[in-house]
């Protein structure tokens, strides 16, 4: 399928709700089970998986593009791709460190667990198969993020009130929790009527 | 634990600790490649391999590698690894390669791979390690088989793409869709987990 044509924007919308990164393409789903307990950790992850999304989306891009074709290296792209976004997190917590301590105390603790958050890299491996063009690279990084922090932003909201509830006792916890997630994928099923870029 | 006979570290690794039902790990694949029995045994193979090769040479290295760069050079060795698997996905079966896209990819993030790594390369002996990986990497292909079979048996009427059902039968189409994937995987880590509560309790009451 040509990906070129599409308007960069409908891509963005569409890794929000469409094509989003947890209920159509189940990528990040390890820290999506584990840390979605709370509310307030679950938005701090969020936001965390969206900084760096969107960053890396872009910077493998560029690498992809202007290191890796040319090189003709295309059989190493993984082992690049995962050593760019190691990097990447290091130095945007190092950044932060320097220059947003608040936004450092808030995010640190995620900011290793990302690295091998299958989501960054799966939506590089998305971009670089559909060969999409730099802005829409980003806009898809951007909105694949928002994505993932809206779900599991959602589903901490949902876990945090039914904690209490009355259950089967082999229910609680990842059973019931994936029971959830599957409601909510078929409730975003709702949305693919309005674009479909998958 | 490194001297753990065959037997238990298989019926260990297979079910008492099974990676994707009672770990919750390396969920993404599990739900993402299951619609077809097919895809799902190439996916599994593709894992188990990248787990038993990558525990193993990190089992060889484990006294070599400096504790702060750990991470570094496990996500290295997996990522030759996985590139292995992917190259030669590519080459012996294209479409099936296709089919599973980026998925084959993301073996080297599949938290299975790291999590064996961590846990048990970095202290046992070679020999034990592999095994270890291997059967870690079974275990995970017997869910994702069992997923699939539900899902393509209802969605397609069909296993491993022969036709089973009788033509008169309508397929499910939310079977071959995403909630299905959470529904069924939902409905193991239940089940499981009841059994494993029940005997416990019949334990506790002797």
């Amino acid at each position: 399928m040509d990906y070129s044509p599409i308007n960069p924007w409908v891509i963005f919308f569409a890794s929000i709700l469409t094509s989003n990164m947890i209920f159509a393409n189940f990528l990040g789903m390890c820290s999506f089970i584990s840390v979605s307990g709370e509310y307030k950790t679950a938005s701090g992850l969020g936001k965390a998986v969206t900084m760096v999304l969107a960053i890396t989306s872009g910077v493998n891009w560029l690498i992809y593009h202007y290191i890796i074709l040319p090189l003709d290296i295309v059989y190493l792209r993984n082992i690049v791709f995962i050593m760019v976004i190691a990097a990447l997190v290091q130095i945007l917590e190092l950044f932060l460190d320097r220059y947003a301590p608040d936004l450092h105390a808030k995010l640190g603790i995620f900011l290793p667990l990302i690295t091998v958050n299958c989501a960054i890299l799966g939506a590089t491996l998305f971009m670089v198969i559909r060969n999409y063009s730099f802005l829409q690279a980003i806009l898809f990084g951007l909105g694949s993020g928002l994505g993932w922090w809206l779900a599991i932003v959602m589903l901490a909201a949902i876990r945090e009130k039914i904690a209490k509830a009355k259950m089967p006792p082999g229910l609680q916890g990842p059973a019931i929790t994936f029971i959830i997630t599957g409601i909510m994928a078929m409730a975003f099923i709702g949305f693919s009527g309005i674009f479909q870029v998958q | 634990m490194a001297k753990e006979k065959l037997p238990a570290l298989a019926k260990r690794s297979l079910f008492d600790e099974n990676q994707v039902l009672r770990q919750i790990l390396g969920i993404c694949s599990a739900l993402a490649v299951t619609n077809l029995m097919t895809n799902s045994l190439v996916m599994g193979l593709g894992v188990t391999f990248a787990t038993a090769l990558s525990t193993f040479t990190l089992s060889l290295m484990r006294n070599l590698i400096p504790q702060r760069v750990r991470m570094l050079v496990q996500t290295l060795v997996i990522a030759a690894y996985v590139i292995l698997v992917d190259l030669a996905l590519r080459a012996f079966v294209p479409e099936i390669s296709k089919a599973l896209g980026p998925y084959v990819g993301l073996i080297i993030t599949n938290c299975i791979v790291m999590g064996r790594a961590e846990a048990y390369a970095q202290k046992n002996p070679p020999i034990p390690a592999l095994l270890d990986g291997l059967f870690s990497g079974l275990g995970y292909t017997l869910v994702i088989l069992a997923v699939a079979f539900i899902r393509e048996l209802l969605g397609f009427g069909t296993v491993f793409n022969y036709r089973v059902m009788p033509e008169s039968f309508e397929p499910w189409t939310i079977m071959i869709m995403p909630p299905a994937a959470f529904f069924i995987i939902g409905s193991m880590i239940w089940f499981l987990n009841a059994r494993k509560l029940r005997r416990e309790a019949e334990k506790g009451g002797k």
